[in-house]
């Protein structure tokens, strides 16, 4: 009796679970299918879904107006910057919260969660005022330092839950075989919270690829990461939702595949802590 | 060298003082052992002298220098942690290495140390070995290795074989007073332990509430306790602490005998009793014997090979010249 039903709840969560699955995927499935489809069949209704001329037209016409390469460099570039600052900062910080905490250290955690909470719009036009006046608009630069800021409370975290897993007995032994705190953090610490700092690398290298809003806003053609290059194909007629995909699929393509090969990590790090 | 001073150390967190105002002196090449139960400070104590906390108030002098504000990494001490907090992602030998690294001594200097060390310490074998393949002793021994390869002046352990099973301890019990004897180093010890502080210290100092409630040789300790507390502490099994008429008698609020010092008669004797739980040991048995007008049981040594059972009825007689009498504060009457 009792083994039967087991058999069959796990059938029914199996089920439900690729049914979810699926969902969240279709939409990336539908850019994918759409991108190898005409202009016609990519509109037309009821739509298609696999029986349609197969071509790669769209990427060809895609290749021939923009130069994805460069948007791809501009990305890479973006993201990677923004990260591997981030990081520089967020270790001394989450350092010092996690192993010589004060009494303000919670609030201040706190406070710089609630800055994720702030609408970006908000403080579009001053950050836009400053870029300009600086010369810096449209500038990799201005990019790479606006990212990591909206990125680094989440560095920090990520860091502070990984870093408290760490005994502090470890580090003190450190200090009393002679290490400096610059020793401490580069031959102690950092090494043992490799498997973390990875984690937080890659969620936030995917956060800064995605992220849209001020990518979209603060930059035109020579700092313009492939969020761009998406949207330069979405035209408010329409009529080009093939080639839309097809640019969508070659901006999602490098995150998707270093996602999926590093899907392992991602899901270590972001359980971390939570279950143990 | 390695003389430490402590002049008026002070302790607080926050509004809670751990340790008052304290004065205490270690010698060079001493085996002291700060010994208490838990919760008295004694951890708090090394660590201070370890620079890992900040002194309240007062002064730490390490060979007449005073190291009060020096941080951990200059006072050149070695600590064995209770975790032994080696470092995971080290081999044994870069771990014995670290400080000497830290110190930045030449690759053949450092090998030629760590191999001398591991040779003492029969690590040979692990060197390449990660901590995490290693057992609780062997991890203990890669912890004092990396204490020794550094000629600290005096070494700090705490609490270092409380994570180890009972046969392994005593092992590395005799180790580390072997290791004390052919270094001659200052070495300072945390334990609850009172067995480990008889078997190794050369001087015990008894902690209760960050309060030194005595200082002293163990054999100091064990035949003339400064008071109640220390009198109930040292020794196992405990001294047999006796209130209300038995120790007026005796002219004190309390009288302590150790079970050594009662002589068991199957007639006469100063207090009759009948015998509850005994404890066979071999060589040793221990009765718990309940006695007439004393409120809590007391405890006998006899021999291994007395047949005495539980219900019986013994005589006991203390031996008075080993008799301690102590006043209402608890303090020892001269």
């Amino acid at each position: 009796m009792a083994r039967s039903v087991t058999t069959r709840r796990k059938t029914i969560t199996t089920a439900l679970a690729w049914a979810i699955g699926l969902m969240i995927f279709f939409p990336i499935l539908w850019t994918v299918l759409t991108s190898f489809k005409t202009e016609a069949q990519a509109i037309s209704d009821p739509p298609v879904f696999l029986n349609f001329d197969w071509t790669l037209e769209n990427y060809a016409v895609v290749q021939e107006r923009s130069n994805y390469l460069r948007y791809l460099w501009n990305s890479v570039a973006l993201a990677v910057g923004s990260t591997l600052l981030g990081i520089v900062i967020a270790v001394p910080a989450a350092w010092s919260m996690a192993f010589v905490p004060s009494r303000r250290t919670k609030d201040i955690l706190m406070w710089m969660l609630s800055t994720k909470m702030l609408p970006a719009v908000g403080v579009l036009y001053p950050i836009r005022l400053v870029l300009i006046h600086f010369g810096l608009l449209d500038t990799k630069l201005a990019m790479i330092a606006i990212l990591t800021m909206i990125n680094l409370p989440i560095i920090i975290w990520m860091l502070y839950t990984y870093f408290r897993e760490i005994p502090g007995e470890i580090l003190e032994a450190a200090r009393m075989d002679g290490a400096g705190l610059r020793a401490e953090i580069l031959y102690v610490l950092t090494p043992m919270a490799i498997p973390g700092i990875a984690s937080t690398i890659l969620l936030n290298i995917i956060l800064a690829w995605n992220e849209a809003f001020w990518t979209l806003t603060l930059t035109t053609t020579s700092a313009a990461p492939l969020t761009a290059f998406i949207a330069s194909y979405s035209s408010p007629e329409g009529l080009f939702y093939a080639k839309l995909s097809a640019a969508s699929t070659m901006a999602i393509a490098p995150i998707l595949i270093m996602g999926w090969f590093s899907q392992k990590q991602l899901v270590r790090g972001l359980t971390f802590g939570a279950v143990k | 060298m390695g003389r430490i001073i402590l002049d008026k150390v002070r302790k607080a967190f926050g509004e809670t003082e751990v340790i008052p105002p304290l004065d205490l002196t270690i010698e060079d090449g001493e085996f002291v052992v700060f010994v208490g139960p838990s919760g008295c400070g004694k951890s708090t104590l090394l660590r201070l002298i370890a620079g890992l906390e900040d002194v309240s108030g007062g002064a730490i002098r390490i060979d007449g220098v005073d190291a009060t504000s020096t941080p951990p990494a200059q006072r050149k001490l070695a600590m064995v942690f209770q975790s032994y907090a080696l470092y995971p992602h080290m081999s044994v030998r870069k771990n014995i290495a670290f400080p000497l690294r830290m110190a930045g001594m030449t690759a053949e200097e450092q090998d030629k140390r760590v191999n001398a060390a591991a040779k003492v310490l029969n690590l040979t074998d692990y060197l390449d070995r990660r901590p995490g393949q290693l057992s609780g002793g062997q991890r203990q021994r890669v912890a004092i290795g990396r204490a020794i390869v550094r000629e600290p002046s005096a070494f700090l352990f705490d609490e270092p074989l409380s994570n180890l099973d009972a046969a392994l301890r005593v092992g590395m019990r005799l180790e580390i007073s072997e290791l004390h004897k052919r270094l001659a180093t200052t070495m300072i010890y945390v334990t609850h332990d009172q067995v480990e502080a008889m078997t190794m210290a050369d001087k015990i100092v008894v902690l209760r509430a960050g309060h030194i409630e005595q200082v002293g040789s163990p054999l100091d300790l064990y035949r003339a306790p400064r008071n109640t507390f220390v009198a109930g502490f040292i020794g196992s099994p405990k001294m047999n602490l006796i209130g209300g008429a038995e120790a007026a008698k005796h002219g004190a609020t309390t009288i302590g005998i150790r079970p050594e010092h009662l002589t068991v008669t199957p007639a006469g004797g100063t207090w009759t009793g009948r015998i509850g739980v005994s404890e066979h040991l071999g060589s040793d048995t221990f009765f718990h014997v309940a006695i007439d007008g004393i409120a809590d049981p007391v405890t006998v040594r006899a021999g291994g090979e007395v047949a005495l059972h539980y219900g019986d009825t013994i005589h006991l007689t203390p031996d008075l010249a080993h008799l301690h009498r102590f006043d209402a504060q608890g303090l020892r009457i001269a």
